[in-house]
């Protein structure tokens, strides 16, 4: 018979959680589905020659690691500590003020303790006080040191791929560490035992083979782009044709492969075409390329070797073709590649010259070394210069707010110019509560290699901070377009949108920028560059 | 006194009793935080959780605004839903009212305890559709993402060519 329980027992039964939880070291870590990303397969790490490339999966209780794994480990941080000073500063200095514990989107998200960074930062420190002090090595967990085990290992996997490096944290630090530093170098001590997320290593293999994440090949990127101009050409009237890999060309555009593949970010490049046809005639001598077909950069993910080599085929593209500069389109972790590593990595470029706007004549001292320009900071110059015709009521459909990316916000103070980009084209913007744009501003909670599918969960909780202040003005202002300079931002913040706040769209800032230029001589506009009817316009469409 | 009187009364220890027997289904460090913090940008779970069940309450003694009812629960089973917990986790505070107001309530009022029970049950039934609801959107956007990133793709590289929604004019 049976074992059923009498209902006696049933009652006694309650709702409460054990109120005995051990402290954090000896809670082992339990990898959730909805929360990890699926591993690496072995041939995106085989062809970039990373190393133990294997079939694992981590809802196994075996990772298959290779039987020297610790040694691996800890010759690789002992080498991390000698190479970056930054490091060993970070795991030495933090007094756990706890100042930044609040601050982090996936612990607000979450609840869970270890997304405070400090407490995330504290996994490596751990680790790092037991080998590398005398504190740690004698006095072990009472001076906050532990040792070094397979548990410990799978909880540093488990939570590094749970941070997005965003740096809100370290906004807020007194002492400035820098969390998103002691993430990616704990990502490349995992990297250097094959554990990574094919979310990472397939785009990183892609990038490395065809020039881009998808593996889009010349041809397919042509077509692609071809399909915008006939979009185009509907909508405007105009045929606005993009040369592709055209030596002499005095600028080379780049910009991240999901605005060519992806929607929303499809109509974003739709504007970029619209603006660079536009300025022809002011003297644009632009060119793409279909080989450094990618601005995203995902061996950022994965250790700084990688991005140096990934981020190599910009300069070397430019050189081949005999450009001056280069003009990037909109990105976030792109930028922050660029604005803070491309220099040393690969630069100062000796074939190219300071960037100057052909159109305006203004110098971007900004980017002297760099020679790479955003192309948000070349439209807000154009506008400031009035050398675009814009009809903003064009976009009166629209009640737009902004969402800094933690990139180009945090990581390279990009902040008034596509506010004044945005202003410049619509006549309804409202902004988000002062403590969740600009510097502050909340992740959305997919960066960093994190916008895979499997992991849902984990990017709805992560990016709630964020939903909950666009939540904010949909009901204060109605707003029900939510604008970003970011390619990821585009494709994520469309999901999350849907899940927190479905009347609120996506889109990029030269979507709304094309929708505002008047062209000479194109045909009267019926909808937007969605294909959606204009408001008042709606009659003459058939006509 | 009548039942109606005490839950009235009672109502602000009632509300808090609840919500911190919400907030301990969370890991007990983060638990202060969801507590502590006031401003709903800062801290959107534990001002949420704060501010429905407020009105829950209201609405669950009233009995009648099944909407306003599915409203609330859908605010707060919305962020659990996408949280650490199991299904049963998720939606276990619904009922964990019953004892928080059966203490509050003492003896001697079963008869109007047990409407109150029937009406609660009710109410976790509600909470678990919510539940559902919640975690199939998450599929959907799931779905929704692959076929974005791969239809398109193949459509616009002239791979594949559907039947086109409007047939071209002669």
């Amino acid at each position: 018979m049976a074992d059923t329980p009498k209902p006696a027992e049933i009652a006694k039964i309650d709702h409460y959680p054990s109120p005995f939880e051990k402290g954090w070291m000896n809670k082992q870590v339990e990898i959730k589905p909805g929360v990890y990303c699926y591993a690496s397969k072995p041939k995106n790490l085989e062809y970039v020659g990373m190393p133990y490339p294997r079939e694992w999966n981590p809802a196994d209780e075996d990772w298959k690691l290779p039987e020297n794994w610790k040694e691996i480990i800890e010759e690789g941080f002992k080498d991390r500590l000698d190479k970056y000073r930054s490091f060993k500063l970070f795991m030495d200095i933090c007094v756990r003020c706890g100042a930044c514990a609040d601050k982090c989107h996936f612990f607000i998200g979450s609840g869970d303790p270890k997304n405070m960074p400090v407490q995330r930062a504290e996994l490596l420190r751990s680790v790092y006080r037991k080998n590398h002090t005398i504190g740690g090595k004698i006095l072990g967990p009472f001076a906050g040191a532990r040792e070094l085990t397979e548990d410990v290992l799978k909880e540093w996997w488990y939570y590094l791929y749970q941070c997005t490096e965003c740096r809100r944290c370290s906004v807020f630090c007194p002492y400035g560490i820098d969390t998103a530093e002691i993430t990616i170098i704990g990502r490349e001590l995992t990297n250097l035992l094959g554990l990574n997320i094919d979310w990472i290593a397939a785009p990183v293999a892609n990038c490395y083979r065809t020039g881009n994440h998808l593996g889009i090949q010349p041809h397919a990127y042509k077509d692609m782009m071809d399909f915008f101009t006939d979009e185009i050409e509907d909508i405007t009237g105009i045929r606005m044709e993009q040369d592709f890999n055209r030596k002499g060309a005095e600028i080379l555009f780049i910009t991240p492969s999901g605005d060519v593949f992806a929607d929303p970010g499809t109509f974003t490049c739709m504007g970029y075409m619209m603006l660079f046809h536009y300025l022809k005639e002011q003297g644009l001598d632009i060119t793409w390329s279909t080989y450094a077909s990618e601005g995203g950069n995902f061996g950022f993910f994965t250790s700084h070797e990688m991005a140096k080599r990934l981020n190599a085929k910009m300069y070397a593209e430019a050189k081949r073709l005999g450009v001056k500069w280069i003009l990037g389109g909109e990105c976030g972790h792109m930028w922050r590649v660029l604005n803070q590593y491309m220099d040393t990595f690969n630069g100062p470029p000796d074939s190219l010259e300071e960037p100057v706007s052909p159109i305006t004549g203004t110098k971007f001292e900004n980017a002297k070394t760099t020679k790479m320009v955003h192309l948000v900071e070349f439209t807000a110059d154009l506008m400031k210069h009035n050398k675009l015709k814009l009809d903003p009521s064009r976009n009166d459909h629209l009640k737009v707010t902004f969402h800094d990316s933690c990139n180009t916000a945090r990581g390279m103070g990009f902040l008034e110019e596509p506010r004044y980009v945005i202003k410049n084209v619509c006549n309804n913007f409202y902004e988000m509560p002062p403590e969740t744009i600009r510097e502050l501003t909340f992740c959305c909670g997919s960066g960093s290699g994190l916008n895979a599918g499997e992991n849902m969960e984990l990017r709805m909780r992560g990016g709630l901070p964020r939903a909950n202040a666009v939540k904010h003005v949909h009901e204060k202002h109605g707003v029900n377009m939510l604008s970003c300079i970011c390619a990821i931002d585009r494709a994520v913040l469309t999901s999350l949108m849907e899940y927190w706040v479905p009347e609120v769209e996506v889109t990029g800032v030269h979507e709304m920028v094309a929708n505002a230029l008047v062209f000479d001589g194109e045909k009267k506009r019926t909808t937007d560059l969605r294909g959606e009817p204009l408001p008042g316009m709606e009659d003459e469409e058939d006509v | 006194m009548s039942i109606d009187k005490i839950l009235a009364e009672k109502r602000s220890k009632i509300i808090k009793k609840w919500r911190n027997a919400i907030i301990k289904s969370y890991p007990e460090d983060g638990q202060g935080f969801l507590k502590r913090e006031k401003s709903q940008f800062a801290n959107p779970v534990g001002l949420t959780i704060s501010t429905e069940i407020e009105t829950l309450y209201d609405e669950i003694i009233k009995g009648e605004n099944t909407e306003k009812i599915s409203s609330c629960l859908d605010s707060i089973i919305r962020i659990r839903a996408v949280q650490d917990f199991k299904p049963s986790r998720a939606v276990a505070f619904v009922l964990q009212l019953k004892q928080i107001i059966r203490d509050e309530l003492g003896s001697g009022h079963s008869d109007k305890m047990r409407i109150l029970d029937n009406r609660i049950d009710e109410i976790a039934l509600l909470a678990f559709d919510v539940y559902s609801a919640c975690r199939q959107k998450i599929s959907e956007i799931r779905v929704k993402e692959v076929k974005n990133q791969v239809g398109k793709l193949l459509e616009r590289a002239n791979l594949i060519s559907e039947i086109p929604e409007q047939r071209p004019a002669l």
